[in-house]
């Protein structure tokens, strides 16, 4: 492993809340280091500070201390406007409730992120065509969310979330409201995903799903209190869903 | 400059997402706008017909009143009262003051005229051919009075367009006779038809008789002021100032009435008539800019609907403005987002008030007799207006909006 292979550092990474009168030290201290190609796993109690880790690594929030390096440089420091054209370039999101936009068609939605970079609009109908091929979802362009299923929904959020090409997916509770069948299918997608070289982080409360990943970091009061490869890794079922 | 232009798309999807929504937060905008554009066009049309009628007088056109007097004593409003002015009044005026094209001399009076089976009451002006020159008025079918009509007490009549058609329809008045009281007249003359003033009176509801005429048989001789007057055409030449005119007449017939220095009232008045008619048009301009500016408050009221709706529109898309800002908008993105929906909303709601506007005007136009002038500026003024209340308005919301922060945002139900 060389410093170039580094995709994500944080350093004695902290974040504290005002509650009432009280610092709440949400994050106490978490130095990590994500590689290249990893598939990361995130789990803890709720009020582990998994949530927050991923706000600051997501560049959604802003650390009270400590430093972010992202590809080799700091965005802990950031200013509004710099965290939104890191966010849009490096990081693609998928989140529980998949945060479709619900007057739009899975084309559109994917091209959302277009919008706001700097891709020329000629291309944009190719490369969001081609995601939606990635996952599968080559024929539903049109459909509107309305019209998709709970899987089919998540499909077009990843697809979104690959459009600008980004370093990082980050997948926050990604099966949180889907079945086990769909569930599994949404793991094979970013397995695929994570197959083809792209570093995934995938927050959950749920060992079947984390079980998924090759390494496993455990949350607890703020700090990781585990840092391990995946113990038995649990790979999707392929031979029962069609190619 | 792209990202505007597709901000600009996605603020026209996001109002045709809900239709009627959109229009009704337009509609004040649009009622705001379109009484705007209503009452501006209504006084530019009453300026318009003002305008037109003072290009018909020539512009250049005084006229004297006489006051009344006692028969020769102080002031006093009692029977037996005389005109103050005469025909050796305005003869000295003509000869006095080079400036002066033509006076005529004005005697009024109102009577029945009859012809055939057909009655008509009018207004009867005794005059000289000056009034056909004075008033610009000239007469088109027949001839004016001879020197020796306009001389002796002859009975003779030269009838206004409207008379003309009321008392002979289609057929040729000239060399008819019209009973006029209890006298027979002969048609010489029919004057051009000249159409309603701007109090909107029939202007061609009038006929003219020799003044000597006039004053033998209708208004009746004084004996203090047996060649009085009531009043004045006086035409100025063109070029000459009509104030310095004005004032070289006052100041002769104050010498001819020899009245002080020091005495401020006199017994005449003179007036410019263009000033006059001005005068009564910019009454008439003051109360339409009075209803325009009750009309914009309307537009005001409009813009506080659309920043209430751009309120409820912002809370209701809280998730969509966290999500938009994840994947890479940036504050300014959003605020764009949604000052553009306010200005195309205030936009649109401008352009259907300019489009309800010129559909009103047009049919008041049709239905009654009223004349709008919808000028070009005005459009293009009223646009720009509301435009501009789209931004007034919609920068605190829009603002509002762009300080969200993406996470709260996001978990936002």
């Amino acid at each position: 492993m060389t410093a170039n292979d580094v995709l994500l550092h944080t350093q004695a990474l902290k974040k504290a809340y005002r509650m009432g009168g009280d610092t709440v030290w949400a994050l106490a201290g978490v130095d990590i280091d994500i590689v290249r190609g990893e598939f990361v796993a995130v789990m803890g109690p709720s009020g582990s500070g998994k949530s927050t880790f991923m706000n600051l690594i997501g560049c959604l929030d802003t650390p009270t201390s400590g430093s972010i390096l992202l590809d080799g440089s700091d965005i802990s420091r950031l200013k509004a406007d710099e965290l939104a054209a890191i966010r849009n370039r490096y990081i693609g999101f998928v989140f529980q409730q998949f945060n479709l936009l619900p007057r739009m068609s899975a084309l559109e939605n994917v091209k959302l992120p277009l919008l706001y970079s700097g891709v020329p609009e000629q291309e944009w109908d190719t490369r969001a065509i081609a995601c939606l091929e990635q996952v599968g979802l080559g024929k539903r362009m049109d459909h509107h969310p309305s019209q998709l299923s709970g899987g089919q929904q998540q499909r077009v959020a990843i697809a979104r979330a690959l459009v600008n090409d980004p370093s990082l997916l980050m997948a926050d509770e990604p099966t949180g409201a889907l079945d086990t069948r769909t569930s599994e299918e949404i793991m094979r997608l970013f397995e695929d995903l994570n197959n083809g070289g792209r570093t995934v982080i995938l927050v959950t409360h749920e060992s079947d799903i984390a079980a998924h990943a090759k390494r496993l970091l455990l949350f607890r009061d703020g700090k990781v209190i585990s840092d391990a490869p995946t113990a038995v890794r649990r790979l999707a079922e392929r031979e029962r869903v069609p190619a | 400059m792209l990202r505007i232009l597709i901000l600009f798309r996605v603020a026209a999807g996001a109002l045709r997402v809900n239709v009627l929504r959109s229009i009704l937060t337009m509609l004040g905008i649009i009622i705001g706008v379109g009484s705007v554009i209503i009452m501006v066009a209504m006084g530019a049309g009453a300026q318009a017909k003002v305008d037109t009628f003072i290009e018909g007088l020539g512009g250049n056109v005084l006229v004297l009143f006489g006051g009344m007097r006692g028969g020769g004593g102080p002031v006093n409003l009692g029977a037996g009262e005389v005109q103050t002015l005469s025909e050796k009044e305005i003869a000295l005026i003509e000869a006095q003051i080079p400036e002066v094209e033509s006076a005529a001399p004005v005697l009024f009076s109102q009577a029945q005229l009859i012809a055939g089976n057909l009655n008509w009451s009018a207004q009867i002006h005794g005059s000289t051919n000056n009034y056909f020159i004075a008033r610009n008025w000239p007469v088109v079918e027949g001839r004016e009075f001879s020197a020796q009509e306009e001389r002796s007490a002859e009975k003779v009549i030269i009838i206004g367009k409207t008379i003309a058609k009321e008392l002979f329809g289609a057929a040729d008045p000239i060399g008819q006779s019209i009973r006029v009281r209890d006298f027979n007249a002969i048609v010489i003359g029919v004057l051009q038809e000249k159409g309603q003033d701007a109090r909107g009176d029939d202007q061609d509801d009038i006929a003219i008789l020799p003044i000597q005429t006039v004053r033998n048989r209708l208004t009746g001789i004084s004996g203090h002021n047996p060649k009085e007057i009531r009043m004045s055409f006086i035409k100025v030449r063109d070029g000459a100032n009509l104030e310095s005119v004005q004032s070289d007449i006052t100041s002769l017939l104050r010498q001819a009435f020899r009245i002080p220095a020091n005495q401020d009232d006199e017994p005449f008045r003179i007036r410019n008539l263009t000033e006059m008619i001005e005068t009564r048009a910019e009454t008439t301009r003051v109360f339409n800019n009075l209803l325009a500016a009750v009309a914009s408050v309307s537009l005001v009221v409009g813009g506080i609907g659309i920043m209430n709706i751009m309120l409820v529109s912002v809370t209701e898309r809280t998730r969509e403005i966290g999500l938009r800002m994840a994947v890479g908008a940036r504050p300014f993105d959003i605020l764009s987002q949604f000052l553009i929906e306010a200005v195309v909303l205030c936009g649109a709601g401008g352009a259907l008030g300019i489009a309800t506007a010129f559909v009103i005007v047009y049919a008041l136009e049709r239905l009654i007799a009223f004349e709008g002038v919808i000028e070009g500026q005005v459009v293009v003024l009223s646009l720009a207006f509301s435009a501009i209340i789209g931004v007034f308005f919609g920068y605190y919301p829009a603002w509002k909006a762009s300080k969200l922060q993406p996470i709260d945002a996001l978990r936002h139900e």
